[in-house]
């Protein structure tokens, strides 16, 4: 088979094993609702544009009163659902399940290029800081409100990013960006960003609860507002990076041996960490930070499709979607809910050392 | 193709690289030999543009190299490294395939023209077979080849290797380069560090000896390859000569301890050999090498011995092959051992012709004995020259079958030299000194 009709056929099985998973996790929960009630409800909620239209705001642009206007959606299916079982597909379940989807997505997108960066099998989205950082901006919000009085997810967000940034601008210099360097700032500033999250969280009195609930990973009481934030972030990151699969791959020959073959390394590599810094903000700003989804994931698709990124990606990125909605799923179905950051680590960490033990991971 | 000038580079706050100036002509093979930490790999990386030199310039095919985005690089030259990490799975052919990017866009499929460069590529290489195995699984020599496939994809008029031989076997070391030097006739210009200064004196048209960062000689290996630049690039003692089958320059490196001949008043010492074949022939590499004035014969011109001391500059007696000898021959023979501190009988071989020698002998100075093959396989003259050799072996200052310890017995049997030269009844003390010899060696 070719490669592209290699990297078709793999992404359309993981897409409808996404679409299984989703359906059967929406299926799922205190009220069952059977699996084909399910799909019509979900193909309901799908809106398409259909026009423009006038929002009731206006603002003034030299003089001139501008009506501001928006696209009009318009559902593109009518199936007869009850309407209960619609609200609570729709509503309750599906914006979690979507955000689920998106933060596995990116997590896994994001791991898979962490890794052949770094050329480093312990990499992971977060390993040079980006989740230290949302967790500190995040918990700087949840335990002092009057002092840090913006949104929890865009405070998450920007620490997260500006930590990143700091890292790179550390290891930094003469132009060149050795990972070595790379990794072991992201260590340090991680260990340090650590020392200020747990400061705050021995002084944030009653919110320490909701603190450590974000601090494990979360999903619940997800709104389509959250989707709507992660998402295109996480999309757009990852379609941009798809673009960068060729260089991914020679720059895991080497970096010498990347600039023999053509590819600009250190252009390249604050590109692809950009990319991937922000792409783990969006997804760890909005769901906290869960761990395991983008170090494991990755691992089992290159045991299945191989290290060649241009397959590997994007494979990685559906597998991480369906693995989130499927834990998740689990999180949310026991008697009483937990984060969503225990179940990927409590049910990761076994397989990934069952990878290990039967030595199918070993390196790269 | 490829100028080089006036580059200085430095590392760390220390000079790698001075002053360095090269230029390379198109379709040639240019070798860069010297010692570790001579600047090669650093001079190669400047090349490529890996590293930025402090000073100086890198023109290839008329573009500054070090002013070109790494893409328009990569298209002028192309690099086989020294080691490439293999922790990944990629099969042969998508490694080689990677040789492409230089040329690709970033969303369209391979052409035909890539598919084409890299089918050739693997072919030519002998990878083919290997085309859909993985990288991890194929041996050093195979993934050298790999290498220099991948190389062949990128289609450069430049091709640089760092050590391109350093771990294969004799064999594929060979086929390597042998198809380094098919690439440099169809144009392409090469430009490769190489240890093996025998390899590099074979398949390069032209040697860079780089020592401390600057370049000490650059030419075709017969002038780049001689025992004092090697001395002063290296710090080695080393015989050069003929390959006797390839005929290329050959390099053997000797002992250490055979340098350091005091240079002492009245020049160095002077050595006779008297021997022929490969005997002789090592012993006068090896005096040559020392510092020490040789000189050799009587020898047929075609001797081994002969054409080895007509390449180390060696005064030599030539005689006629099966020839009796003549009044002349011996007369210059006992002028030169008139001269000599020092005679050497490396396994003379003694014939009906030739053996009035061994009565020109009878007075040789301080004769020193290399014996690799007993006398009796030697001889070919009869009894009365048996007992000829063996009265002068009774005068030996030493006798050895070790040809690398001969110079460090040369330089006891000058230390240990009774101040005047032995008179005819000295024969007791002279045999006292050679056990003296034996027991310290």
């Amino acid at each position: 088979m070719t490669r592209p009709s290699r990297i078709f056929a793999w992404s359309l099985c993981l897409t409808a094993l996404l679409a299984g998973v989703v359906v059967a996790s929406a299926a799922l929960g205190s009220v069952s609702i059977d699996p084909v009630t399910v799909a019509m409800a979900i193909l309901n909620a799908v809106v398409v544009p259909v026009g423009l239209e006038r929002t009731g705001w206006a603002v003034p642009i030299v003089g001139w009163t501008v009506p501001v206007v928006a696209l009009e959606f318009a559902p593109l299916f009518a199936f007869d659902v009850p309407s209960a079982h619609q609200t609570i597909v729709a509503d309750i379940r599906l914006p979690r399940i979507a955000l689920a989807a998106t933060v596995g997505f990116g997590l896994a997108a994001a791991g898979t290029v962490m890794q052949g960066f770094f050329r480093n099998p312990l990499a992971d989205p977060s390993i040079i800081g980006v989740s230290s950082g949302a967790a500190v901006g995040a918990v700087a919000v949840i335990a002092f409100p009057v002092l840090v009085p913006v949104g929890l997810r865009p405070a998450a967000f920007t620490t997260a990013v500006v930590t990143a940034f700091l890292v790179y601008a550390i290891a930094t210099e003469g132009g060149r960006t050795p990972v070595a360097t790379l990794l072991l700032a992201g260590v340090a500033i991680q260990a340090f960003l650590g020392a200020v999250i747990s400061y705050m969280l021995l002084h944030s009195g009653e919110s320490l609860r909701e603190a450590v609930v974000w601090l494990m990973g979360h999903l619940s009481n997800s709104t389509w507002n959250d989707v709507a934030l992660s998402l295109p972030f996480v999309l757009a990151g990852v379609v941009i990076l798809g673009a960068y699969t060729r260089e991914m791959n020679v720059l895991l020959l080497g970096e010498e041996d990347a600039h023999h073959l053509g590819v600009e390394v250190e252009r390249t590599k604050l590109l692809l960490l950009a990319l991937a810094s922000v792409i783990t903000a969006a997804g760890v700003a909005v769901a906290g930070v869960i761990g395991f989804v983008g170090l494991v994931v990755p691992h089992m698709m290159r045991l299945i499709v191989g290290p060649d990124h241009r397959i590997l990606l994007p494979t990685s990125a559906l597998a991480g979607a369906s693995f989130l909605v499927a834990t998740d799923t689990i999180a949310r179905a026991g008697p009483a809910e937990v984060p969503v950051g225990i179940v990927t680590a409590a049910l990761g960490a076994p397989f990934f050392l069952y990878l290990l033990v039967r030595r199918e991971v070993h390196a790269l | 193709m490829v100028d080089i000038s006036d580059l200085s580079l430095s590392l760390g706050g220390q000079q790698i690289l001075s002053d360095v100036s090269l230029s390379v002509e198109r379709g040639e093979v240019v070798g860069l030999i010297g010692p570790n930490g001579a600047g090669k790999t650093t001079l190669l990386r400047a090349l490529t543009g890996v590293l930025t030199p402090d000073a100086g310039t890198v023109v290839v095919d008329g573009e500054t190299v070090h002013a070109l985005s790494s893409r328009a690089t990569s298209r002028l030259l192309s690099v086989v490294p020294q080691e490439t990490t293999v922790s990944f799975a990629f099969d042969v052919r998508s490694i080689v395939e990677m040789g492409r990017t230089p040329y690709r866009s970033r969303f369209s499929p391979p052409t035909a023209d890539d598919r084409k460069l890299i089918e050739d590529a693997l072919e030519r290489t002998a990878t083919d077979s290997l085309a859909e195995r993985s990288i991890g699984t194929v041996s050093g020599g195979e993934r050298q080849r790999v290498l220099l496939a991948r190389t062949l994809a990128q289609d450069t008029p430049v091709i640089v290797l760092d050590e391109p031989t350093a771990s294969l076997d004799i064999a594929h070391q060979v086929e390597t380069l042998e198809l380094v030097c098919d690439l440099a006739a169809e144009g392409k210009t090469v430009i490769a560090a190489i240890h093996d200064l025998d390899l590099a004196a074979r398949y390069c048209d032209s040697l860079v000896l780089l020592a401390d960062g600057t370049v000490l000689e650059r030419g075709p290996p017969e002038t780049v390859l001689t025992s004092a630049h090697l001395e002063r690039a290296f710090d080695a003692t080393a015989a050069i000569t003929k390959h006797p089958v390839t005929g290329s320059t050959n390099v053997t490196t000797l002992p250490s301890d055979s340098v350091a001949f005091d240079t002492r008043e009245g020049g160095p010492p002077r050595v006779h050999v008297v021997g022929s074949g490969g005997t002789a022939a090592g012993v006068l590499a090896r005096l040559a090498a020392a510092g020490v004035d040789a000189s050799l014969g009587p020898v047929t011109a075609t001797d081994v011995a002969a054409e080895t001391a007509a390449q180390l500059g060696v005064d030599t007696l030539t005689v006629d092959p099966f020839s009796p000898l003549e009044r002349t021959t011996v007369d210059a023979l006992e002028r030169e051992l008139a001269a000599a501190d020092v005679t050497i009988l490396a396994d003379l071989r003694v014939s009906v012709g030739n053996q009035l020698l061994l009565e020109s002998l009878a007075d040789a100075p301080a004769p020193v004995f290399l014996e690799t093959t007993p006398f009796t396989e030697r001889n070919a003259a009869g009894g009365g020259a048996r007992e000829r050799y063996e009265r002068l072996r009774d005068r030996a200052r030493a006798v050895s079958d070790d040809s690398d310890s001969l110079v460090r017995t040369v330089r006891r049997v000058l230390e240990t030299r009774p101040p005047s030269p032995p008179a005819d009844g000295s024969r007791e003390s002279t045999h006292a000194s050679l056990d003296s010899i034996d027991a310290t060696d």
